[in-house]
């Protein structure tokens, strides 16, 4: 859904705060790329390592976000499974994006019976809650990760397609791809140079923001025992795991969520400061 | 007017048939044969068994004809049958919508008045109110609702054990769910509200509430939050959606009964039957709300009625 972006408050404020919270954005930014790219580095066991005699331990120094019913320790499984939960939620986000941008734009070039042919298309696959059309995909290709981020993107395009379609009928429209046209410039040329780069800020604030929401229907799926399968681990399983345990061991289910609100709070900040920034 | 409803309504019309279209081209997209999935995994059938199923449903004929049969059947409301459990779909789902029912429309009415409570609240205070209501708004719309459902559940039915921990009857059961479902979609609404408390505030119409001697109270209950709640009508499909992919995971963590669990177990099993009407369910009513929405709103808004002639 849109909602996040057309909700997000445009008053301008030019006071330190705003700067300070984007900057710590970024800096969450950072470390979560750190944690994708080198997760050893970060994780203070192997992820897979049981411990029948430590099981169920609570938080502690030496288990940071404690352990689970096989005694392995929780942060560093949270850690080793950020990297799939990403690549499933950006996965979809591409899909969602490149699917959205190529029915956005022949709508647009084509015009005509073409341009309300693929919008009514859009209309349809706008009529289903996001979630409920990716349970669709699911059902139609089976579980597993990949089929997931293809659901969860598949599921995105519409929003994108509007988007883009919208973007590209008025740049089309100016004067300047007018002129272009005019001066025998072929398509592809000022589709590239003109309509591509100024539809692409707008699109870059919605994704921004869409991962943040793709991430929550990863976990989601996961959690419905849709996604990754064991031994591959993500937050949405992991949360799954847990939530037999809540009697003993909240900590199970509860850390790994956690970083899916942090995750999405800082995409979701980082988007919000973009499209400020693109409306100064 | 009445030829601007008609259209609406034909529009509609047309959305739900792409839908059902849709959902008939997913049950053809799985691979593999209808058939066997619907004698079971494992079962040897002689081919004659296997065409007396075939002609009972109707795969053995004509793709355009299954098509049309197919429409048909869901016009005069016959789901059809479903892989896994054999019986008619409506049967399959006779009883689980109550529950859903009930835990969307407590959800409902819990982040409405969350929603307005929290912007009202907050509306014409000072720098450190708003950062406060920004931030709790920005992680209230962040937060998965099954997640929230976790947490809940640790703290209220696990350590205070003031709720029941699963399924649970009555009222005692729906709170939690309730609470789990409306937080991110209060969120959402708060912050629209808000901002339109925030731009109504200069608004001439405020100005003149105000010179009539008015409290400030009561400028902002009568005049000023009439006015900001009128784009949450707008969100009616934001919100629909929400409800119902919320309900799905919602029901899943409390162990409540409901359409989520049917549909979640329909697609672990790939009973496609289920999963179609389940979602061109959904679609149809998000597409009955928001016509209905879209046609009441210049009533609710005669400023939008005026260029509407036609």
């Amino acid at each position: 859904m849109t909602a996040g972006l057309s909700a997000a408050p445009p008053t301008p404020r030019p006071a330190v705060l705003p700067r300070l919270v984007t900057l710590s954005g970024w800096a969450v930014l950072v470390a979560v790329a750190v944690i994708v790219i080198a997760p050893g580095l970060v994780a203070t066991h192997a992820p897979e390592a049981t411990d029948l005699s430590a099981t169920f331990q609570p938080p502690s120094a030496e288990h940071l976000f404690g352990t689970d019913e096989l005694g392995r320790d929780v942060f560093s499984r949270v850690i080793y499974g950020t990297r799939l939960s990403l690549a499933v939620a950006v996965g979809a986000t591409a899909l969602g994006v490149a699917g959205g941008a190529l029915i956005g734009l022949v709508a647009a070039c084509a015009g005509r019976w073409v341009d309300a042919v693929l919008m009514r298309v859009v209309d349809v696959m706008l009529a289903f809650p996001e979630l409920l059309l990716a349970l669709l995909v699911v059902a139609v290709l089976g579980g597993g990760s990949m089929n997931v981020a293809v659901a969860i993107g598949i599921a995105a395009i519409p929003n994108y397609a509007r988007l883009v379609r919208g973007q590209a009928v008025s740049v089309l429209r100016s004067e300047y791809v007018e002129s272009a046209r005019v001066l025998g410039v072929r398509p592809w040329r000022y589709l590239l140079w003109h309509v591509l780069p100024n539809v692409s800020g707008p699109v870059v604030v919605l994704a921004s923001i869409g991962v943040g929401g793709a991430v929550i229907a990863g976990a989601g799926l996961s959690l419905l025992g849709l996604g990754a399968r064991p031994p591959e681990v993500d937050w949405g399983s992991m949360v799954a795991d847990g939530k037999e345990l809540l009697g003993t061991a909240w900590w199970i289910s509860v850390f790994p969520g956690l970083m899916i609100v942090i995750v999405v709070v800082t995409v979701t900040v980082l988007g919000r400061a973009w499209q400020a920034a693109a409306v100064r | 007017m009445i030829r601007w409803i008609l259209r609406r309504l034909g529009a509609a019309l047309l959305v739900m048939w792409g839908a059902a279209t849709a959902t008939f081209l997913a049950v053809q997209a799985v691979p593999g044969d209808v058939v066997d999935a619907l004698l079971g995994p494992g079962t040897v059938a002689t081919p004659e068994l296997r065409a007396q199923v075939a002609a009972d449903i109707g795969v053995d004929r004509p793709l355009a004809e299954q098509y049309l049969v197919r429409m048909g059947h869901l016009l005069i409301g016959d789901l059809g049958y479903s892989y896994r459990l054999g019986e008619p779909v409506s049967e399959v789902l006779a009883g689980q919508v109550a529950p859903t029912i009930e835990l969307a429309v407590a959800a409902l009415l819990l982040a409405l008045t969350l929603a307005v409570l929290g912007a009202v609240l907050t509306a014409g205070r000072g720098r450190i109110a708003k950062a406060v209501a920004t931030t709790i708004e920005l992680v209230a719309v962040s937060v998965p609702a099954f997640w929230l459902g976790i947490v809940l559940l640790s703290v209220f039915s696990f350590r205070l054990r003031l709720f029941p921990v699963a399924g649970g009857s009555g009222v005692e059961g729906l709170v939690l769910p309730a609470v789990a479902l409306a937080v991110p979609i209060a969120g959402v609404l708060a912050q629209v509200i808000r901002q339109e408390l925030a731009t109504a505030d200069g608004r001439p119409f405020v100005l003149t509430a105000r010179s009539r001697g008015l409290g400030e109270t009561t400028v902002l209950l009568r005049h000023t939050l009439r006015h900001a709640l009128l784009p949450v009508t707008t969100m009616s499909g934001f919100i629909l959606g929400s409800l119902m992919s919320g309900a799905v995971l919602v029901e899943n963590i409390f162990a409540r009964p409901g359409l989520g669990r049917v549909l979640v177990d329909a697609v672990a099993a790939r009973d496609l039957p289920v999963v179609t009407v389940l979602v061109l369910l959904s679609a149809v009513v998000f597409v009955a709300a928001d016509t209905v929405v879209n046609v009441l709103h210049p009533i609710i808004d005669p400023r939008l009625g005026r260029g509407m002639a036609s």
